[in-house]
C-alpha cells in the first residue's frame, strides 16, 4: 500500500500518535499509582501522593497478606479452580450430547439451555438467597461453586458446540468403526480435537469467576468464604485509614488476571470473539 | 429407552440451568406479590401493590434513570468510540505497536470492577487524589472537588470510571472484526485513492456492522445491569443520587428488609434485559454481511 505523504497526512499522523499514547497513559497512569502505593508509608502517600517511595519496602503487602488476603486469595483460587472445572466438563458434556448424539428434542434443549444466556444475575437474586437458605448452603463455599458453574454454563456450552458442531463426522464414524463407545469417544477423541476453544472457555471463566462480586458478596456474608472481590471492600471498611496496605491488597488481587491476560491473550481474544461474534 | 439414556448428556446442564436460573425467575414474579420479612419470615399476598409503590418510588424513577445515562454515555465510548479507536489502531504500519496498544487498552477490564471502583475512589479523593492535584497543577484548581461526595457529580464520576475500565474490551473485539476484513477490499480502496476517513466510513463501518450491532446490545444490557463499581465507590448515595436499579433492589431488599419490593424491582430489569434479548436474537439471526 503506497501512502502518500502530504502535510496534513503528517499532521494527522503526529495527531492519531499523540492520541494513541496520550489516552495509553490515561489507561496506565492510575494503575502505576495504586502499585506504587502499595509500597509507601501513610505518611508519605498523604504528603505527596505523586511522589515516588522513599523507601521500596514490602511491609504494606505482607501487612495486607497476614489481614486477610491470604484467606480471600485462597477462598478465590479454590473457588476458581472447582467451577472451572466443573462449569467447563459439564458445558462440554453438554456440547457433546446436542452436537454428536442424536437426541431427542435437540432444538428444544438447545434453546433451553443457551437460553440461561439472556438471564441476568440481578433477577434472580431474592430467590436465589432463599432457595440457598433452604438448602442451607447460605454463606458456604458451595454456594459460590454452584451459583458460578450454573450461570456460565450457558455461556460456555454455546462456546463449545460452535466449535463442535465444525468438527468433522469421519470422526465419529471412525470411533465407532474401532468399537468405542460414546463415553470413548467424548473422552479420548472429541475433547481432545477441542483443546482450542477448551483454553479460551477455561480463561474466560477464570477472568468472570476471579472478579465476580455480587454473587459473592450477596451469598458470603461471614467470614472464612470471602473471595477476593469482597476481601478487599472488608479490608478497606477494617482498616481504611491504612490506604497503602489496601492499594497493596489491589495489587495482589489485580496481578494474576493482568498476568493471565497477556500469557493467554491470543486465546482469551479468540474465546471472547467468538462469543461476541457469533 | 436408548433415546431417553441419550438425555444423560445434557442432564447435568439443564438441571443446573433450570433450578438456579429458570425456577428463581418464576419464584420472582411470585414474590414480587408479597409483603416479606425475611428475618421473622412473614409473607403476605398484596397483589400488585409493590408494583403500584414502584411508579410513586422517586429513588426507582432515579435509578432508571441513572440505568438509561449509563447506557447512552457507554454506546458513545464502548461502542462509537471502540471502533474508530480500533480503526485507528489497525491502520498502525507495525503489528507490535498493534499488539501492545490493544493489550494496554485491554488492562482495565482485567481487573475486577472492585479494584477498579476502589482504585477510582482514591483517584476521586479530595485530598490525596491524583484527579485533584492534576487540576491544581495545570491551573483549573477552582474544579477541585469531592467528586463522589456531592450529588451533582457523584454519577458522572462513576459513568466516567466505567468507561474507564470497559472500553478496552469493546476496542479489542473491534479489532478482531476489522482484521476480518480481507485485506484486499482495503487494497481496491488504497488504488481508488480513497483517504483514510471515507475509508472508514465507506468500507470500515459497513463491513463490522454486525458487530456494532451486538456490541450495542451488550453494552445496553450491561449498563441496565450495573453494580458493582456503585456499590464499591458510592453504595448509591450520596443521598440516593447514584443509585441504579441493581442497587435500590439490594438495598431495598437486602438492608431495608422489603423482599416483595425487591422482587418487583428485579421483574423490571427481567422486563428490561428480556427486551434486549429479543432485540439481541432479532440482530443474529439476520443475515450475515458477505464479503
Amino acid at each position: 500500500m503506497v501512502t502518500r505523504l502530504s502535510f496534513l497526512g503528517v499532521i494527522a499522523r503526529v495527531f492519531m500518535w499523540a492520541f494513541l499514547l496520550a489516552l495509553a497513559v490515561v489507561v496506565l497512569y492510575p494503575l502505576l499509582w495504586m502499585t506504587l502505593n502499595g509500597f509507601k508509608t501513610n505518611a508519605e502517600l498523604f504528603g505527596d501522593p505523586f511522589a515516588l517511595p522513599l523507601h521500596w519496602s514490602f511491609d504494606n503487602y505482607a501487612k495486607a497478606w497476614n489481614r486477610g488476603v491470604s484467606d480471600y486469595l485462597t477462598t478465590s483460587v479454590l473457588v476458581t479452580l472447582t467451577s472451572t472445572v466443573a462449569t467447563v466438563l459439564i458445558s462440554a458434556w453438554a456440547a457433546y450430547g446436542l452436537t454428536r448424539v442424536n437426541i431427542p428434542l435437540n432444538r428444544t434443549l438447545t434453546a433451553a439451555i443457551l437460553g440461561g444466556l439472556m438471564l441476568a444475575p440481578t433477577v434472580a437474586l431474592v430467590p436465589l438467597v432463599k432457595m440457598f437458605q433452604a438448602m442451607g448452603l447460605y454463606n458456604t463455599f458451595w454456594a459460590l461453586l454452584i451459583l458460578y458453574t450454573a450461570f456460565r454454563v450457558p455461556f460456555t456450552t454455546f462456546l463449545i458446540r460452535a466449535y463442535m458442531i465444525d468438527l468433522p463426522r469421519e470422526v465419529d464414524e471412525a470411533a465407532e468403526m474401532d468399537g468405542a463407545g460414546r463415553w470413548t469417544a467424548f473422552w479420548r477423541i472429541i475433547l481432545p480435537m477441542c483443546k482450542p476453544i477448551l483454553t479460551s472457555t477455561v480463561l474466560l471463566h477464570i477472568l468472570f469467576t476471579w472478579n465476580e462480586y455480587l454473587f459473592a458478596m450477596i451469598f458470603t456474608s461471614g467470614t472464612g468464604v470471602q473471595t477476593l472481590p469482597v476481601g478487599l471492600t472488608s479490608l478497606m471498611s477494617k482498616h481504611g485509614t491504612e490506604y497503602p496496605v489496601v492499594f497493596a491488597g489491589m495489587v495482589i488481587a489485580a496481578l494474576p488476571v493482568v498476568l493471565l491476560f497477556f500469557l493467554g491473550q491470543r486465546y482469551i481474544i479468540k474465546g471472547l470473539a467468538d462469543g461476541v461474534g457469533k | 429407552m436408548r433415546a431417553t439414556l441419550r438425555l444423560v448428556w445434557v442432564l447435568p446442564a439443564l438441571v443446573l440451568v433450570g433450578v438456579f436460573v429458570y425456577l428463581p425467575l418464576v419464584q420472582n414474579l411470585q414474590f414480587s406479590t408479597l409483603k416479606w420479612d425475611i428475618y421473622s419470615g412473614s409473607q403476605e399476598y398484596v397483589g400488585l401493590d409493590n408494583y403500584v409503590k414502584l411508579v410513586d418510588d422517586p429513588v426507582f424513577w432515579t435509578s432508571l434513570g441513572n440505568n438509561v445515562l449509563y447506557a447512552v454515555v457507554s454506546i458513545v465510548f464502548q461502542v462509537f468510540g471502540a471502533l474508530l479507536l480500533a480503526a485507528l489502531i489497525e491502520s498502525i504500519g507495525s503489528e507490535r505497536w498493534r499488539r501492545g496498544l490493544r493489550a494496554v487498552y485491554f488492562i482495565p477490564s482485567a481487573i475486577s470492577l472492585t479494584v477498579a471502583g476502589l482504585l477510582f475512589y482514591f483517584v476521586y479523593e479530595p485530598n490525596l487524589g491524583p484527579l485533584n492535584h492534576a487540576l491544581k497543577a495545570v491551573g483549573l484548581g477552582q474544579f477541585a472537588q469531592a467528586w463522589l461526595g456531592q450529588e451533582s457529580t457523584a454519577m458522572s464520576a462513576i459513568v466516567a470510571m466505567s468507561q474507564w475500565q470497559g472500553f478496552g474490551y469493546s476496542t479489542l473485539l473491534f479489532a478482531v472484526a476489522i482484521q476480518r476484513i480481507p485485506s484486499e477490499i482495503y487494497g481496491a480502496a488504497a488504488i481508488d485513492g480513497v483517504g483514510a476517513v471515507r475509508r472508514f466510513f465507506h468500507v470500515t463501518v459497513p463491513l463490522v456492522r454486525e458487530m456494532t450491532g451486538l456490541m450495542a446490545i451488550v453494552t445496553i444490557s450491561g449498563a441496565f445491569q450495573v453494580f458493582n463499581e456503585v456499590m464499591v465507590m458510592t453504595a448509591g448515595g450520596p443521598n440516593n443520587s447514584t443509585q441504579v436499579l441493581g442497587t435500590w433492589l439490594y438495598r431495598s431488599g437486602f438492608v431495608r428488609n422489603n423482599f416483595g419490593y425487591a422482587a418487583a424491582i428485579a421483574t423490571v430489569l427481567f422486563a428490561i434485559t428480556l427486551g434486549i434479548a429479543v432485540a439481541q436474537l432479532w440482530v443474529t439471526r439476520r443475515r450475515r454481511v458477505e464479503w
